[in-house]
């Protein structure tokens, strides 16, 4: 086995690109994030590790629009990520320049996809180590999207979904409890979703907004005041449980 | 014969630019916007080869658009002007863009400024600038009226006189102009000064 990790080019004998895999172990690792689609808006929330006192913590941004009507958040190598989203940007204008039409959340998507599919197929180089989820509004049509690419360069539109760590428990809450929603009520299910792994609180959880007006970053107060909507909410339905044994 | 010109106010700067598209004897169109709107506080008033005009205004708003993404931030009016020379000079020696640019803009920090940049890739920060044959008037008419902090209706006031002494003294003088302002509200179209209105389409 050790054999087929050494250059990506190599397939082992049972038909693994285990520099792809690894990658993926990267994208693991890496902090939570979660998008969920709601009929009007698109919330994307991702997970922030504590900050070190002396760091300023606004130049760490971790969800990124990548034009007036597209965002990003990603899980895995935020190196990798800084690369990734500079080539999205540029192709964004460039599509704006010769077509004279702003890029579908589709267009992008596959543009990054193809961008990371490159990096397992070539000599010498290393696939992007991390896995991206996509949202935005479609400039005509108006549609909202989520989509989400994998260092393999797969890509597929979601209702919702996780990357990075934890993510499966997340998806599973996801699919638990996702329905058609708008407005607060999305945003509300994306943090709840996401305070399923993270501790709660605003300085821990990033939570961003796309709507057909733009991107809007939520600050720390607001996303305080939803989590103890959502606290205050779950001590109610645990309430509502306890109650009825005892009325006799 | 196109004609570009603009000033600057008390806490605005006002473009004005004919709209004709011109091609040897044959006037194409008589409604094209030679005024651009970079970013939400910046105009580019552009004359010269209509392709080269297009072209190169297009890309110079995309690189803005890009450095805005990129950075958070918007350019400042100047540097985008320095941008905007740049590529020009860069451009000069192999495949020069034939084109003339007032570039408008308002900053925060700075107020109003206009920069006067032209196909040679030569940049000057201004009061007020033009461009084309109309030049030998406008300048004439602004150097005698304009003084710093006019308000908007005193710009637009020598605005018009401009526009009136290019329709009577220009042999071939565009008929129709468009006016563009720029303050801390943002770029946007003022008025247009139409004399030839051009002909609805008739329907099939």
């Amino acid at each position: 086995m050790a054999r087929y990790d050494r250059a990506i080019t190599v397939f082992s004998p049972d038909g693994h690109l285990f520099q792809v895999e690894y990658a993926l172990e990267a994208v693991r690792k890496g902090n939570a994030a979660v998008g969920v689609r709601g009929t009007d808006i698109v919330v994307l929330g991702v997970e922030k590790k504590s900050a070190a006192k002396l760091q300023d913590s606004r130049s760490v941004r971790k969800i990124v629009n990548l034009d007036d009507h597209i965002a990003l958040a990603c899980a895995g190598l935020k190196a990798d990520a800084r690369v990734l989203i500079n080539r999205a940007r540029i192709e964004c204008q460039s599509h704006r320049l010769t077509v004279e039409d702003p890029v579908t959340v589709e267009y992008i998507t596959r543009y990054i996809a193809g961008l990371q599919q490159k990096y397992t197929q070539s000599g010498g180089v290393r696939p992007f180590g991390l896995s991206t989820l996509i949202v935005g509004f479609d400039p005509y049509s108006g549609v909202p999207s989520l989509y989400q690419t994998d260092p393999s360069g797969t890509f597929s539109a979601w209702k919702a979904n996780a990357t990075g760590r934890n993510s499966n428990s997340i998806r599973e809450f996801l699919e638990k409890n996702y329905k058609e929603t708008s407005g607060q009520e999305t945003v509300k299910l994306a943090i709840r979703a996401l305070l399923e792994v993270v501790e709660s609180g605003g300085k821990n959880i990033e939570v961003a907004v796309m709507t057909k007006e733009g991107l809007r970053q939520l600050d720390e107060a607001e996303i305080d005041a939803i989590a103890a909507e959502i606290e205050a909410e779950k001590e109610a339905t645990e309430a509502a449980k306890k109650a009825p044994p005892k009325e006799k | 014969m196109e004609c570009v010109f603009g000033l600057v106010g008390n806490d605005f700067a006002v473009v004005a630019a004919d709209t004709s598209a011109v091609h040897s004897i044959l006037v194409h169109k008589s409604n094209e916007d030679k005024i651009m709107i970079l970013d939400s506080h910046k105009l580019v008033a552009a004359s010269g080869e209509s392709g080269d005009r297009v072209q190169f205004t297009e890309y110079i708003q995309k690189n803005v658009a890009l450095y805005q993404f990129r950075n958070g931030i918007p350019l400042t009016t100047a540097a985008a002007a320095n941008f905007t020379r740049g590529e020009l000079a860069t451009a000069l020696r192999k495949n020069p863009y034939s084109v003339n640019i007032l570039l408008a803009g308002y900053d925060k920090e700075t107020g109003p400024s206009l920069y006067y940049i032209d196909y040679i890739a030569t940049l000057h920060k201004v009061d007020k600038g033009a461009f084309g044959y109309g030049s030998y008037f406008s300048l004439a008419m602004m150097d005698r009226h304009y003084h710093s902090g006019m308000t908007v209706e005193e710009a637009i006031d020598l605005v018009d006189k401009c526009i009136a002494e290019i329709r009577s003294r220009l042999v071939v003088a565009p008929p129709n102009f468009v006016i563009k302002i720029v303050d801390k509200d943002g770029a946007r179209e003022y008025a247009w000064r139409e004399s030839v209105k051009d002909a609805a389409v008739a329907s099939a």
